[in-house]
């Protein structure tokens, strides 16, 4: 059981190799990016309980902050104070994105101990139409609306042994690699003393602290890894689309998100993949079926209602329960015996 | 009385009040290492909101709380559970969607030793931790009886079983001093006794004990002292077989006749 993940990684590392058509490749990275958003977005939401409807904002801050500091920016602060940055390399700009918005989420952590249910969400939205107002109107920084243009590729190395990662095959990979860092940090994050720490959070806060757990401590070590890891999401997207305006803050994207992990199964390392798998490919799926572009949109919304009605907990833990059940049925007999003695 | 130095828990003038609501008025007793004690009253006397109170879930308006050699006042829950003051609580408290290996585990927390380096990284250390912890949920589950239970779901326990888990959640905190509170509310006579069982085993082994109870016949049975508690004021303190003669106690529990005019 342990080598199925390996092996999913090795089937997707030769998607590259046969799929030519690079339109299919560009839907998987954009989904692949939108996958790791979705991943961070469980960690608070499926880990800690914590709704945020503002995670986007975490994705758009590391995609500005990317942007920004591969492109260099000159800016006054003052009538004739002038703080400027020279252009850096990409991959000290994707570093700082990550940095930045790991900082980012540090602060919204604290705050987010004080005020929590409600009024988490409602901050937590304030904070996006925030700093979407900051990335629209300080045009000097952001260039506004007219967006951020010609963003560099990544590239690395070093004369003749410079990798691009400008053409689609090429950044599949990087955002594989991406992908397979991020999930294994939240993996081994979740499966440890500290994310058995989150889930006590989650379930029974007052238990939780009864026993000694800093719920206050996880909850922002939550928050960090997760804005850290969106933030890298929003910096892959950037270096990857090359151009980023304010609508990278739109609140459809965080809803998009919410709907692969939700979907998907919160709370389940697989479920956001799933669920990103599902809605990613589902509307080009519509889309090569010639349906009408209005029924597509019904199709996707009804399906994702009916998702949500007949898997309330997603679709990972009902497969999960329906392989549970099956073996039962096959392997031993005696353990639903058991189940029925015990009722 | 024996002298001040074994005295664990002290509880020195502690009041508490809701707005208008005076819950707690004057209280003053406290526990000693070792000990069982029983804190007792009719319903709303203020029992459960003085454990709130110890372990942190409520500010005390005036008084002190000290356990040991440290005041509580102001310190937080989880604080104050590494103190070694560890509580219960009132309702089931498990982590329902957990196992309940799983909820042992969860309550082993401060006794890991892995860092979260340790953790991302996935060093030796990290596993060396775990497996520690996955050997001490086991000795735990097996000292409450709940090891044949390991893989069910917490919220598919029967009642008394989720006290239990309850109680080994507690015991996984590393109490060096244990609150109970209404340990045995809802089981039945075989759970109670077999509960009265561990609760001495639990002293015998070091741990000094304060429930909360209102079976009578069990608080009496397993404690060393008993304290009542009425109107938020102490109105009796003593061994059992004293307070259960304590006509101050008998007339909390049943009222008093009416006088003649």
């Amino acid at each position: 059981m342990r080598f199925i993940p390996w092996l999913l990684v090795a089937a997707l590392a030769s998607v590259p190799l046969w799929m030519t058509d690079y339109y299919y490749l560009h839907v998987l990275i954009v989904t692949g990016i939108f996958i790791i958003a979705a991943m961070s977005l469980n960690l608070l939401l499926g880990y800690t309980g914590q709704l945020s409807l503002g995670h986007v904002a975490f994705f758009g801050i590391g995609a500005y902050t990317s942007a920004l500091i591969s492109l260099g920016f000159k800016v006054h602060i003052a009538p004739d104070t002038v703080v400027g940055l020279s252009p850096k390399p990409v991959w000290f700009a994707m570093l700082c994105a990550v940095f930045v918005t790991g900082i980012v989420g540090y602060g919204i952590g604290k705050l987010s101990f004080r005020v929590r249910g409600a009024y988490f969400v409602i901050v937590s939205l304030s904070f996006v139409s925030v700093v979407q107002l900051i990335a629209l109107n300080w045009v000097e920084l952001t260039q506004g609306a007219m967006a951020l243009n010609s963003i560099p590729p990544l590239t690395l190395g070093f004369g003749e042994y410079t990798i691009s990662f400008l053409r689609k095959p090429q950044f599949f990979y990087l955002m594989l690699s991406a992908a397979v860092l991020s999930y294994i940090i939240i993996a081994r994050l979740v499966n440890s003393r500290a994310g058995r720490a989150m889930i006590a959070l989650r379930e029974n806060e007052s238990l939780a602290t009864s026993l000694g757990i800093d719920v206050t401590r996880y909850l922002v070590l939550a928050t960090v890894v997760s804005a850290a890891i969106a933030g890298l999401a929003g910096a892959l997207y950037t270096h990857y689309i090359r151009i980023v305006d304010p609508n990278i803050f739109l609140f459809i994207y965080t809803v998009t998100m919410i709907i692969m992990v939700v979907t998907g199964g919160k709370g389940t390392l697989a479920g956001p993949i799933v669920g990103g798998v599902v809605f990613g490919v589902v509307p080009e799926v519509l889309r090569a079926m010639k349906i009408a572009p209005e029924m597509q949109w019904i199709v996707y919304g009804v399906l994702m209602i009916a998702i949500v009605y007949f898997l309330p907990q997603g679709i990972v833990p009902a497969v999960r329960r329906a392989f549970a059940s099956h073996r039962s049925v096959f392997a031993g007999s005696s353990t639903l015996i058991e189940k029925a003695e015990e009722q | 009385m024996t002298s001040q130095d074994d005295i664990v828990l002290s509880i020195e003038h502690v009041a508490v009040r809701f707005g208008g609501l005076l819950a707690i008025a004057d209280m003053t007793f406290s526990v000693r290492e070792g000990e069982i004690v029983g804190l007792i009253g009719p319903n709303g006397a203020g029992k459960t909101t003085a454990f709130n109170v110890f372990t942190g879930f409520l500010r005390a308006t005036s008084g002190t709380v000290r356990y040991r050699s440290t005041i509580l006042n102001g310190l937080k829950p989880h604080e104050i559970s590494r103190l070694g003051l560890v509580r219960t609580f009132q309702r089931t408290s498990v982590f329902q969607d957990n196992t309940v290996f799983g909820n042992v585990m969860i309550g082993l927390h401060t006794r890991g030793r892995s860092s979260l380096w340790d953790t991302l990284l996935g060093t030796r250390r990290e596993r060396e931790s775990e497996q520690e912890l996955m050997n001490a949920a086991q000795e735990i589950l097996q000292f409450v009886g709940l090891e044949h239970r390991a893989t069910t779901l917490a919220a598919n326990l029967a009642y008394g079983e989720q006290r239990l888990l309850g109680l080994a959640l507690a015991l996984a905190a590393k109490p060096s001093m244990l609150l109970l509170d209404e340990p045995v509310s809802g089981m039945n006579a075989a759970e109670t006794a077999r509960f009265v069982t561990l609760v001495e085993k639990i002293r015998d082994a070091g741990t000094t004990i304060l429930l909360v109870e209102h079976d009578m016949q069990m608080v009496m049975k397993v404690s060393d002292r008993v304290v009542v508690l009425n109107y938020g004021r102490i109105i009796a303190e003593g061994p059992p077989a004293q307070i259960q003669n304590d006509p101050e106690v008998i007339r909390a529990y049943l009222g008093q006749r009416k006088k003649r005019a």
